[in-house]
């Protein structure tokens, strides 16, 4: 295995695209070494991306938009101060993820690029309006999240692409966010369904959603239906059950040990109500 | 294949040494610098067996690569004590028997130590949260919340 420490993403972008075989990128490795150590994916290109400039760095725009480095971890967000205070579900999502020792290593980005339809992080981001810059052998392109994952384990970045940087939208007025997952208990483990809302209100009517699900289908979801049933509403009991019949609706689940096809399908129901009722409290100054 | 040459400061001590890219910092601390408290429990991520501060940050140092150390700055279990004074968890964890087989003790009292210097004042809940990432097979646990408690009682009373 090759190790590279480059300088800047497009040395890394060079690196990749002239290398044979399998390459990964390493930022927290709490996916990628883990593949490796148990032999289910053993690159034969490593490629650290920790040294590049600014890859740690999280910063709020003039126009209250977020830019995170691609080595940004979850108890760096956590930490930051301002971070949580407008964009909480997104910061509670990736706080979900793991022991205390894979926060300090483990980051959104990673989480994404593994490709896991069941990432506690990627609902929430898809939610928040969140896109990414890809570099790759032609330049930058920016991507919508919901746009990187193709399928369990797999995205839409080419060879010789990486991620160079997060982004999240300015939180703006009344608007408030939220993520829960389902998981038989307390904490350290994957989820069985997740939901991430994001809405803004005028007044008491919401204006503006956007809704994903995790872990119910091949890749999370961006849930069009869940976001039409909640525009224009006062988040009534009307709203409610038409946002968990969408959501339900929505699903394309697996069965497994941790759920059951129709277990699957009514959770995601149930919680993208809750979760609604999160955002909203959240959107109208409340605490929740 | 060409082997990676790694400065790094583990417990204030400049050390040198050459690994494979393969190698995780936990090989290394044990195999080449002869520093086996940290333990390889899972090898994934799962137990904390192998809990070290990188950089201050508690990670599980089976999920670090040891060309990854270079330039950094590591405390591992070795670093707690003061010559034959042991750190006040140290003592506490004995005072309260909290440990039986001791495997996972080094990254426990590591993980505890990262703890009371983020938050020396923990409610029981916020330390439970916080070891959750340290798997203990023999006291379940109770013990070990009390002495990592009872700690930060003292330090908070002496400082």
């Amino acid at each position: 295995m090759q190790y590279h420490r480059p300088a800047s993403f497009a040395e890394a972008s060079d690196l990749a695209a002239h290398a044979t075989g399998i390459t990964r990128f390493l930022a927290g490795g709490t996916d990628v070494l883990v593949q490796l150590r148990s032999e289910i994916v053993t690159p034969d290109t490593l490629i650290d991306i920790k040294a590049i400039d600014g890859v740690r760095d999280i910063t709020r725009h003039a126009d209250g938009s977020w830019t995170l480095g691609v080595a940004v971890t979850g108890a760096e967000m956590s930490e930051h101060p301002q971070l949580g205070r407008e964009w909480p579900g997104v910061v509670e999502a990736m706080d979900l993820i793991g022991s205390t020792q894979i926060q300090g290593r483990a980051t959104p980005v990673g989480n994404l690029c593994n490709g896991s339809p069941a990432a506690d992080s990627v609902p929430a981001m898809v939610a928040a309006g969140a896109s990414v810059t890809v570099t790759g052998p032609a330049g930058d392109r920016v991507v919508a999240v919901e746009d990187i994952p193709t399928g369990p384990g797999k995205t839409s970045l080419a060879q010789g692409e990486l991620i160079s940087a997060l982004h999240i939208p300015a939180r703006g007025a009344n608007g408030g966010d939220a993520y829960l997952r389902f998981i038989p208990r307390t904490e350290m483990d994957i989820a069985v369904v997740g939901v991430g809302v994001s809405l803004r209100v005028d007044g008491d009517t919401i204006t503006e959603a956007r809704v994903s699900l995790g872990a119910v289908a091949p890749t999370v979801l961006l849930v069009e239906e869940c976001a039409r049933a909640l525009i224009g509403t006062t988040l009534d009991d009307t709203a409610l059950a038409a946002l968990a019949a969408a959501a339900s609706a929505a699903c394309k689940p697996i069965d497994d040990k941790r759920g059951t096809i129709e277990f699957r399908t009514e959770v995601a129901g149930v919680l993208a109500k809750r979760a609604a009722k999160i955002a909203y409290a959240r959107a109208k100054g409340e605490t929740a | 294949m060409t082997k990676h040459h790694v400065t790094t400061t583990v417990n204030g001590d400049t050390v040198e040494y050459l690994c494979d890219a393969r190698e995780t910092l936990l090989d290394c601390l044990r195999d080449k610098l002869n520093l086996t408290g940290a333990k390889e429990g899972c090898g994934t991520g799962d137990c904390g067996a192998c809990s070290v501060t990188l950089d201050r940050r508690l990670v599980c140092s089976c999920l670090v690569l040891g060309v990854e150390a270079e330039g950094k700055q590591i405390e591992t279990i070795e670093g707690m004590a003061r010559g034959e004074t042991l750190h006040p968890l140290q003592r506490k964890f004995i005072e309260h028997a909290a440990l039986q087989c001791g495997v996972c003790t080094p990254g426990v009292l590591v993980a505890a130590k990262a703890l009371l210097e983020k938050n020396p004042d923990p409610t029981e809940e916020e330390a439970r949260y916080w070891l959750a990432g340290n798997l203990c097979r023999c006291t379940g646990y109770d013990k070990i919340i009390r002495a990592v408690l009872d700690t930060a009682a003292e330090l908070r009373e002496a400082s």
